[in-house]
């Protein structure tokens, strides 16, 4: 093996004996010195997950996640030098790690926070402008045929947990106390972005469903008309929601 | 319907900093281009973080220059791209990348390198480095900067990744010189030598660490004023400040890390006195990585460094030259 394979191996795994071939200009231990190395590694690595998993971190405590956290690092190590995509197999990770078994809400919770880090950074598009919207909806015909492309940025997830409320109670301007929140509570998460600014809002589920038939190219009298009979769909809430938060960044036909 | 909001920009991982590419006339002290907007000025900047971008926008600070790593702004858009378009349009640009592996046993990230491309030509940075380490070996990312053997196969391995680097970018590259905690049997070069050489055989600058001047001379029991001496000092286009914690290793002796989770050490002002004195004014960062204070704290101690190059008097060098 060569000396990067040797270091990779090292460096990883703390049971293997440190490197050969490892000086000192004094006579020190040459492995407290090569600890140094393997120490920022793995916190900095485990700091990368941190980052993007802040709230996972808050629920689980400090010292659960940097354990968890190690072995993550360990197992699935980052293949990229954009540590902004690193963590992406950490929900399912979790899902498989006996510990946080009783936690059955926490991988949906990291999903939510990857979705969050993807809207965060996603690419930059311009809404359909508020006189295209007026002119679509004063023509009813054509606003049924009308099919959307929607914001790089949306990012939708259903979830079995209340993963919103959950995600909310641990944010500096919490309105809930987490002790207040039933997690076996199922809710639908749209990430979105103002501007810069990332929001999560929690959506009914056929409102959900009416955006995913429009993200998958139904067109709107289509999406709108299977969701009609289900008592929560809300249409013009769906709407007021699209132009508000300038969601629709493209109408078909145009 | 329920809306939460965040209550800031998300945290980013910055790990080492740096960065500053130079057109190849800066190298030669003698010929160097006036401040016209292609390089660098000789004044300090501060790294751009997240936390401090609205503060940035909104006050407009007077600072010599932002330096951002690169890596974290390798993504489509949103805050990272809207704050930067803005801040610069205001001030100059250093790009420092901390992820290129230059050191590396394998071959380069060609498509790593290309989003570098791409980044400098949106951004026009005045200045593009990296590091001497290795970050990558067989697809795996160990996010730090990892040292190597300084012998005759290396050296010209990492000449060639430099060569690669500023062939890819099209502009001159900073390598910046390493903080390390240990050192290899199979070195037959020193480290001055060995930075000495591929300054000399590629044609980049040196982005001169003084922090990491200090940090590894006290770790392998060099002394940092006859090290500094041994560099290209020539070549130097950027000068990086920051902050070390210090450990002791199974002798007791000083083990110091480079952090850059503090304020410059005293050590390093003083060795940074030596450096203006002996090169001259030069842009200058101060690199605050981890535990990022508030703005107001980066601005004061860049204020230091610049005290420390307006009392820089030519003669002064002469005198000690001569």
């Amino acid at each position: 093996m060569t000396m990067p394979d040797l270091w990779m191996q090292t460096l990883l795994d703390p049971d293997q004996p440190y490197p050969p071939g490892l000086t000192t200009w004094n006579g020190s231990d040459p492995a407290q010195r090569f600890a140094v190395y393997r120490n920022n590694v793995m916190v900095s690595l485990i700091d990368a997950l941190a980052d993007t998993f802040p709230v996972v971190e808050q629920q689980v405590g400090r010292d659960f996640f940097r354990a968890m956290g190690q072995v993550f690092v360990q197992a699935h190590p980052p293949r990229s030098p954009l540590l902004v995509d690193y963590g992406q197999a950490f929900p399912t990770f979790i899902e498989g790690f006996p510990p946080a078994a009783e936690l059955t809400y926490l991988p949906d919770l990291a999903r939510l926070e990857l979705a969050y880090v993807a809207a965060f950074h996603a690419a930059d598009a311009e809404p359909v402008g508020a006189s295209a919207w007026q002119t679509l909806l004063a023509r009813h015909d054509d606003l049924t045929t009308t099919r959307f492309r929607f914001q790089p940025s949306l990012q939708v997830l259903r979830s079995e947990y209340a993963i919103v409320s959950l995600w909310a109670a641990h944010q500096a301007d919490a309105d809930r106390a987490l002790d207040s929140i039933d997690p076996d509570a199922p809710e639908n998460a749209w990430v979105i972005r103002r501007d810069w600014r990332v929001v999560i809002l929690n959506m009914p589920d056929s409102d959900t469903d009416f955006l995913a038939a429009l993200q998958s190219g139904q067109s709107f009298g289509t999406a709108a008309d299977a969701q009609n009979k289900h008592p929560d769909f809300d249409l013009s809430r769906c709407l007021s929601v699209f132009v508000a938060e300038k969601l629709v960044v493209g109408v078909l036909p145009d | 319907m329920n809306q939460h909001q965040p209550a800031g920009p998300a945290r980013v991982r910055t790990k080492h900093i740096g960065a500053h590419p130079v057109a190849s006339s800066l190298l030669d002290p003698a010929n160097a281009l006036p401040s016209d907007g292609n390089a660098l000025p000789d004044r300090v900047g501060v790294g751009l973080k997240p936390e401090h971008f609205q503060a940035i926008v909104a006050t407009k600070p007077t600072v010599g220059f932002f330096e951002i790593h690169a890596e974290n702004y390798l993504v489509p858009g949103g805050a990272f791209h809207y704050f930067l378009t803005q801040i610069r349009t205001q001030y100059p640009l250093s790009i420092h990348g901390v992820g290129l592996s230059i050191g590396g046993e394998g071959p380069l990230d060609r498509l790593h390198l290309q989003a570098l491309r791409r980044l400098l030509d949106r951004y026009e940075p005045q200045s593009f480095s990296e590091h001497l380490a290795w970050s990558s070996h067989n697809d795996i990312f160990l996010n730090d900067l990892l040292p190597m053997p300084y012998d005759q196969p290396t050296l010209d391995r990492v000449c060639r990744h430099v060569d690669e680097v500023q062939e890819v970018l099209g502009r001159p590259m900073l390598l910046e010189n390493p903080a390390t905690y240990i050192e290899f049997a199979e070195s037959t070069l020193n480290e001055t030598a060995f930075i000495g050489e591929i300054v000399r055989r590629t044609g980049c600058g040196l982005l001169l660490d003084v922090n990491n001047v200090y940090v590894s001379c006290s770790n392998h029991g060099r002394d940092p004023v006859r090290y500094l001496s041994e560099l290209p000092l020539s070549a130097v286009g950027e000068i990086h400040l920051a902050g070390f914690h210090r450990e002791t290793d199974s002798l007791g002796a000083p083990l110091l890390i480079d952090s850059h989770d503090s304020r410059v050490d005293d050590a390093v002002w003083s060795l940074f006195d030596h450096t203006v004195a002996a090169i001259g004014p030069k842009p200058v960062l101060i690199e605050w990585d981890n535990d990022v204070p508030p703005l107001a704290t980066l601005l004061a101690e860049a204020q230091r460094a610049e005290g420390i190059m307006r009392g820089y008097r030519p003669d002064q060098v002469v005198g000690r030259q001569s």
